[in-house]
């Protein structure tokens, strides 16, 4: 029989995939639909108030799927991991609560208005609508990324509870609020979603052109699309080296395996490329650059990293999972600034919207942004292995006891294929709404 | 009251707020495949439209302030009961798919398949909600290291299943009551005669339930008996749903609604009465129950989330109240409609 604890982790990786397939395009397109709505109010321009219309409407379908998924993700902490909950309900409860009573609670209710309220209400009150819910997203990411990053670098709690059931009690809100990662991540994960709304944004947009339809919401959309994608692209590098070096400070082993780092060094070395191999304790076919990574941690004078040979090898994280999936993030986000700086170019000299190839790219690179924040938490979250919290739960202590491993298989089961089937009803209700497009929405033909 | 007392009051009332406002929702989908018609379904999915996702979030809020407050109780409870909460959460994913889909495609077939779905994930919802909550009255298998492991067929048992009936008629009336305010003309005629039925099956299951948990032998069933406020309650619900049928009669339809929130209010306020302070009752020893004493965060914490509560809960109700105002009266089917 396969052991339960990897079942369990296989559920929760899989559930919490899904799910977030769908917050960071609520998060970034709530906001911006409140700067198109806000833009109509200011210039009295219709093109911003169609293209809020149409964006509302894939707002909606985005959000349901957003709401669904996320119920199961609280309840599976009860479920699935009754030993996690045990251990750091006194901490990490709070957080969640607030989530739900203060950030919850906003963007759903106003989410009805801002979808169905369009001829019920007047532009301003609508206006003001689209701000509450992407408050109310915004502050529902930070609340639940504030949670996850106590998981990474625990703070303000004191250990409790006894030997079986051990438990962490805070003893300082604020410093369980402001716990190390807690800023560097939630700025990320914001930046992360804004960055996949921009994206979303010039696909639609590239998508008109190429079709020579809806011209003025495409270049609109395109100018509002490349500001924030360009800006969001430049400040991912910024906040990603922020939290390189708050990993490197508190989750050693962590960093070490995003680097491929086995032997400690003072001089150590930036890896482009590489293959760990844990057995021999090397990266094979590495590409590296000198010293690099001692200077981008420590500064000019340089420093040491510590390798992963410095912790016992039950400590380790995957370091292969990890290596790879830091580096391909890396890799996108650099692509992502690359991109995002020939098109804002291309757009400045007027040729961008005559290259069809540059159109169908932008229609491409969609799929980006969806990767690259996956990839951004796999990192995290196989980096923070064998641990729940780090440094004071493992893994195997966390999960319920008393779930067999049978029924967790089931539930996957069940769960696999239900959410096969919702993405590619979501992905066809998506598309069917790209094609029908703004103006015919603003008509009404349904 | 202790920081213990107020959070089960508060984890109260935050089911009463799922129970009321999400309650019609299910409610509505059980009641579904009864209307005739494309057009007809569509009015009762857009009379939910708007608001049945900010309803949803008091369950949301429910889970999660249970977390907080009482984790040992909430990875008992829901580690336990892991085959029914994973059957009612897939429920509620299919739920908001059914919703959300439905109208994208107008083919038949297609509205055939999301309305069944629809209607059996409300159906089943219901159910289980009721299920469990039937199980915590009648106590649960915990054992002396406070865990539980319970097979689907033990949570069975004649009176949960009783609850889950009750449960479920409970919510087709509510949603009956809400869909004679939204609707009008022969399908406002229809809602009505459901709502009828559904009265006349919730307070048989209503008796029939009290019945049976007086006469079983468990700690909950005897507090009822060293509580006479729950007799005045019990009373007081067979006399609220006596009122909602005559004002139901008169054609006082916001009245008889007010009515329906009444009886579900009274319903939640026993279950709270047969449980309190236990989360999860033993049934094999009552010393080994999980209580709000036993399985509570620090005071600390508990103090904290008061604050949020505090200031949340208010918010919350103004929300709702907005949304509410926004798309009051009669169901108009619209470009942006369901």
């Amino acid at each position: 029989m396969i052991d339960a604890v990897l079942l369990s982790r296989a559920q929760f990786a899989m559930t919490i995939m899904f799910h977030y397939i769908f917050p960071p395009l609520s998060i970034g397109l709530s906001a911006l639909m409140a700067v198109m709505e806000g833009l109509y109010l200011k210039t009295g321009d219709k093109t911003y108030e169609s293209m809020a219309r149409f964006w509302s409407r894939i707002l909606a379908a985005n959000f349901a799927m957003g709401v669904a998924t996320g119920v199961v993700m609280e309840f599976q902490f009860g479920t699935n991991w009754a030993g996690y909950t045990r251990f750091v309900g006194d901490v990490f409860g709070p957080a969640l609560a607030a989530e739900g009573i203060l950030g919850f609670f906003l963007e759903a209710c106003f989410l009805g208005v801002v979808i169905f309220g369009w001829d019920r209400v007047p532009p301003r009150a609508h206006w003001f609508s689209t701000v509450m819910v992407a408050l109310g997203a915004t502050l529902s990411a930070s609340l639940i990324v504030m949670a996850n990053s106590w998981q990474q670098t625990p703070a303000g709690y004191v250990l409790a509870g006894t030997a079986q059931v051990p438990k962490a009690l805070m003893t300082s809100f604020w410093a369980v609020v402001f716990n190390p990662s807690s800023i560097p991540s939630i700025v990320h994960v914001l930046l992360g979603a804004y960055l996949q709304t921009a994206f979303v944004l010039l696909a639609v947009s590239a998508y008109y052109v190429l079709k020579g339809r809806h011209p003025d919401f495409a270049k609109k959309g395109f100018a509002l699309g490349l500001k924030v994608g360009l800006a969001s692209s430049l400040a991912l590098a910024v906040t990603g080296h922020w939290q390189a070096v708050v990993v490197a400070r508190n989750q050693p082993a962590k960093l070490a395996a995003f680097e491929g780092l086995y032997e400690s060094r003072d001089d150590a070395p930036l890896s482009l490329f590489g293959i760990p191999d844990d057995d021999e304790r090397r990266l094979r076919l590495s590409v590296e650059i000198p010293g690099l990574l001692s200077l981008l941690l420590h500064g000019p004078s340089g420093g040491r990293v510590a390798g992963l040979a410095e912790f016992p090898r039950e400590d380790w994280p995957p370091v292969l999972v990890c290596f790879a999936a830091y580096h391909a993030m890396i890799g996108l986000g650099m692509a992502f600034v690359g991109w995002m700086l020939l098109s804002a170019f291309l757009m400045w000299k007027g040729r961008l919207f005559k290259s069809r190839l540059l159109m169908l790219g932008h229609v491409a690179a969609v799929a980006g942004p969806y990767l690259a924040n996956q990839l951004g938490w796999c990192a995290a979250e196989f980096g923070r292995q064998p641990w729940a919290v780090y440094g004071l739960l493992r893994t195997k202590d966390a999960v319920s006891r008393v779930v067999p491993a049978a029924h967790v298989l089931g539930s996957i089961a069940m769960f696999g294929t239900l959410y096969l089937c919702l993405f590619a009803v979501w992905a066809y209700v998506i598309g069917a709404k790209i094609e029908r497009g703004p103006e015919e929405e603003h008509k009404g033909t349904a | 009251m202790d920081l213990q007392t107020f959070w089960f009051a508060t984890l109260g009332v935050f089911l009463a707020g799922y129970a009321v406002l999400d309650g019609f929702d299910l409610g509505v989908g059980i009641l579904h495949p009864f209307a005739k018609g494309d057009d007809e379904r569509r009015v009762l999915l857009n009379a939910i439209g708007p608001v049945w996702d900010g309803n949803e979030v008091w369950l949301v809020a429910f889970g999660a302030s249970f977390f907080a407050a009482f984790p040992d109780a909430y990875a008992t409870l829901f580690s336990g009961f892991y085959i029914p909460f994973m059957l009612l959460l897939l429920a509620l994913v299919l739920r908001a798919a059914s919703i959300e889909f439905r109208g994208k495609h107008a083919s038949p077939a297609w509205r055939r398949l999301w309305d069944a779905a629809f209607c059996g994930s409300s159906l089943l919802a219901a159910l289980l909600i009721g299920v469990a909550a039937g199980n915590l009255i009648a106590g649960v298998p915990v054992d002396s290291e406070g865990l539980l492991a319970a097979d689907l067929g033990d949570l069975l048992g004649p009176f949960p299943l009783l609850t889950g009936l009750l449960t479920a008629a409970m919510f087709a009336m509510h949603g009956a009551s809400y869909l004679c305010l939204k609707t009008e003309g022969a399908l406002q005629a229809r809602c009505r005669a459901w709502k009828v039925r559904s009265l006349l099956a919730f307070i048989v299951l209503y008796v029939a339930a009290l019945a049976l948990a007086l006469g079983q032998e468990s700690v909950t069933s005897r507090r009822m008996m060293d509580r006479p406020w729950m007799w005045v309650v019990a009373g007081a619900g067979v006399l609220v749903a006596g009122g909602v049928w005559r004002l139901h009669r008169k054609e006082r339809l916001a009245q008889a609604f007010a009515g329906s929130c009444a009886l579900i209010g009274v319903t939640l306020a026993l279950f709270c009465g047969f449980l309190y302070p236990d989360l999860v009752p033993s049934s094999l020893d009552e010393s080994w129950s999980l209580h709000i004493w036993n399985s509570c965060s620090s005071d600390r914490t508990l103090a904290a989330m008061r604050v949020f509560a505090l200031l949340g809960v208010p918010l919350a109700l103004a929300y709702t109240v907005f949304s509410y105002r926004v798309f009051r009266g009669k169901v108009r089917l619209g470009e942006s409609s369901y």
